[in-house]
């Protein structure tokens, strides 16, 4: 644009403006005015529908909320034949379920992140940081399905007997059964979720530590893994927490692949190669066959435990983020 | 600066102390390496049994044809679904991106992106209960419910994406146009908007790709149907890929299994094809801008 902004040429406009182009300026009133509204309007709207929701899902669940309260949380009998009906089992399952994938998730994620971010050359780099979102990209029911099919006859036949016989002595790991769906194959598919959530976030976490504080530990003779563990790690350490809530919160939501693996058992079992069920994956599971409303209710019900646990390790996760943040390397 | 026991012809090769902390390191690399890949032999063998259980199955009449024969009215099924979510959910996703540059003030701005980070947080099983609560309970099944779930799981990507690429638009080009005396509405439609359209268009792609696998939320919007026949009406429930795949694998049928991973390896490698896709224009257009 080469205008020539002579000071005479800003009064002309400015003088003939009010004349000439009143009905302009009328439009680009009633345009911003306009564009002002939409705006805000789709802002209101984003902001109700999330209201809506919470709104929704606690009315569904009004009459199983004023037929068992808060004992819910607590009773682990589910009889939908028998009209009787109560989370604890399912709770424990969601936790236990979520709890392994995290543990082994985190660590590898991270060592991804790691890698990623300080070891790979930057061709690998360009190639593998792709690779390991696309797992994230695999549709959960697709990553179930591969689970009931080729996971769980792997984990029946191979991983969960040779666990058995290495550490059967602890009662987490006790006799497997003859299908493959288990509370821990259903761990290890959460576990491929959860990892590219957490590598991606951790990896640009690294990236944003400045080279230079690295650079001034390792002309101080640290190794890089001491560079690691005493510039890097420390400084990202509110950040990757974050990150791993976020993943937490992704492992308790999901739904549909727990479903297809993890076998609708319903009872607390200390084995994690027992059937079990989660809350997400009973209401995947049992709603289209729901019959009664008590049982449509309890259902409701679940969804709000969920909700309320994936609302609070989300917002968490933010404050963690924002409250412990590095230098502007916060967890999004 | 250590005593005064230095020996000037000793070899440089770390020993003792150091020679562990080297050797530590080294094994700490090798385990962050390991991991990574860890998770790409993981995505290649999904990767691979989906493609080379797929492939078998799949011909011109699987893909054209109805139920016991062919995907055909999965597949369409879908496209009509997501295509649905696409036009509810990317004007209000660059409303709100643009809500969020161009007006907001700083409250504004938090409650807006908290809304955004829980939605997109919020698991997908719990829009699917809003969902038959709003517009499936005592009514029927429908695709359009399933759009509006899709679309409260793309609105948020879509924001997110717009607001980033909104952000990169150069600060001279909004001053340009101030000091030309250009209102701000004509600013927007005329200048922001356009410059910022590749990142818009890219991240509308990616959260398509996220929505098109979406199943929790379809169970309780459309999974209901005859999945012999082809329909194009959103107002009665559709058939769709991904609730099918889920009705397949729960039963043990290897017909069914043969059907499943057929419309598996469909799904993955559109899903696939466009964030790949996606994700390089993304960064072609972000460097673009970014010099």
């Amino acid at each position: 644009m080469s205008t020539t902004a002579s000071p005479s040429a800003l009064d002309v406009s400015r003088a003939a403006r009010p004349r000439s182009t009143r009905r302009r300026k009328q439009a680009d009133r009633f345009g911003d005015a306009l564009l002002y509204g939409l705006c805000l309007l789709a802002a209101l709207l984003s902001v109700a529908v999330i209201v809506l929701i919470g709104y929704q899902v606690v009315h569904g669940a009004v009459p199983a909320i004023s037929k068992y309260g808060l004992g819910f949380l607590v009773d682990t009998t589910w009889q939908p034949n028998f009209g009787e009906f109560g989370a604890g089992s399912l709770i424990f399952g969601t936790a236990i379920s979520s709890f392994v994938a995290l543990c082994l998730g985190a660590p590898i994620a991270i060592a991804i992140g790691l890698y990623l971010s300080l070891l790979a050359p930057s061709g690998v780099r360009g190639v593998v940081a792709p690779l390991v979102e696309m797992l994230a990209a695999i549709p959960s029911v697709i990553l179930g399905f591969w689970g009931v099919l080729v996971l769980a006859p792997f984990v029946q036949g191979t991983l969960e007997p040779w666990l058995h016989d290495t550490l059967g002595f602890i009662p987490v790991f006790a006799a497997p059964q003859t299908t493959g769906s288990s509370v821990f194959t259903a761990s290890l598919i959460l576990t491929i979720m959860v990892v590219p959530i957490i590598a991606s976030i951790s990896r640009d976490l690294f990236l944003a530590v400045p080279r230079d504080v690295q650079d001034a530990a390792s002309a101080l003779g640290a190794t890089r893994w001491e560079v690691v563990r005493g510039v890097v790690l420390p400084s990202t350490a509110s950040g990757v927490v974050a990150a791993s809530l976020l993943g937490l919160g992704r492992a308790l939501g999901e739904a549909i692949a727990v479903a297809q693996v993890i076998g609708a058992g319903s009872e607390i079992q200390a084995s994690l190669f027992k059937t079990g069920d989660t809350l997400a994956a009973r209401i995947a599971n049992q709603f289209p066959g729901a019959l009664t409303e008590m049982h449509k209710a309890s259902l409701f019900y679940l969804g709000v435990i969920l909700l309320v646990i994936g609302v609070a390790s989300n917002l968490i996760a933010q404050w963690i983020g924002r409250r412990f943040s590095y230098q502007g390397a916060t967890a999004r | 600066v250590s005593g005064g026991s230095f020996d000037p012809m000793a070899p440089l090769t770390p020993s003792g102390n150091l020679r562990r902390r080297h050797l530590f390191s080294r094994v700490a690399e090798y385990g962050a390496t390991m991991a990574a890949v860890l998770a790409v032999a993981v995505l290649a063998i999904v990767i691979y049994t989906v493609v080379v259980r797929g492939a078998s199955a799949l011909d011109l009449d699987f893909l054209i044809k109805g139920a016991p024969a062919g995907i055909g009215p999965e597949l369409v099924g879908t496209a009509v679904i997501v295509g649905i979510a696409t036009v509810i959910a990317m004007p209000i996703g660059v409303l709100v991106a643009l809500f969020l540059t161009e007006f907001a003030g700083n409250r504004a701005t938090h409650l807006i992106r908290l809304t955004l980070d829980l939605m997109n947080g919020l698991p997908s099983i719990i829009i699917g209960l809003f969902v038959f609560g709003l517009l499936v309970n005592h009514q029927k099944q429908s695709g359009l419910a399933a759009s509006v779930a899709l679309a409260i799981i793309m609105m948020p990507l879509i924001a997110r994406g717009a607001q980033e690429v909104l952000l990169l638009v150069p600060t001279a080009l909004r001053e340009a146009s101030d000091a030309l005396g250009v209102s701000r509405w004509r600013a927007v439609l005329g200048i922001v908007l356009p410059s910022a359209l590749g990142g818009i268009l890219t991240s509308t792609v990616l959260s398509v790709a996220r929505a098109a696998g979406e199943t929790a939320p379809l169970i309780f919007a459309t999974s209901v149907f005859d999945p012999s026949r082809y329909s194009l009406n959103p107002f009665e429930a559709l058939p769709n890929v991904p609730v099918r795949v889920f009705q397949l694998s729960e039963e043990a049928n290897p017909e069914g299994f043969a059907e499943a991973w057929g419309l598996s390896f469909v799904l993955v490698s559109l899903i696939l094809f466009a964030s790949l896709g996606a994700r390089a224009l993304l960064a072609r257009s972000r460097r673009k801008m970014a010099s």
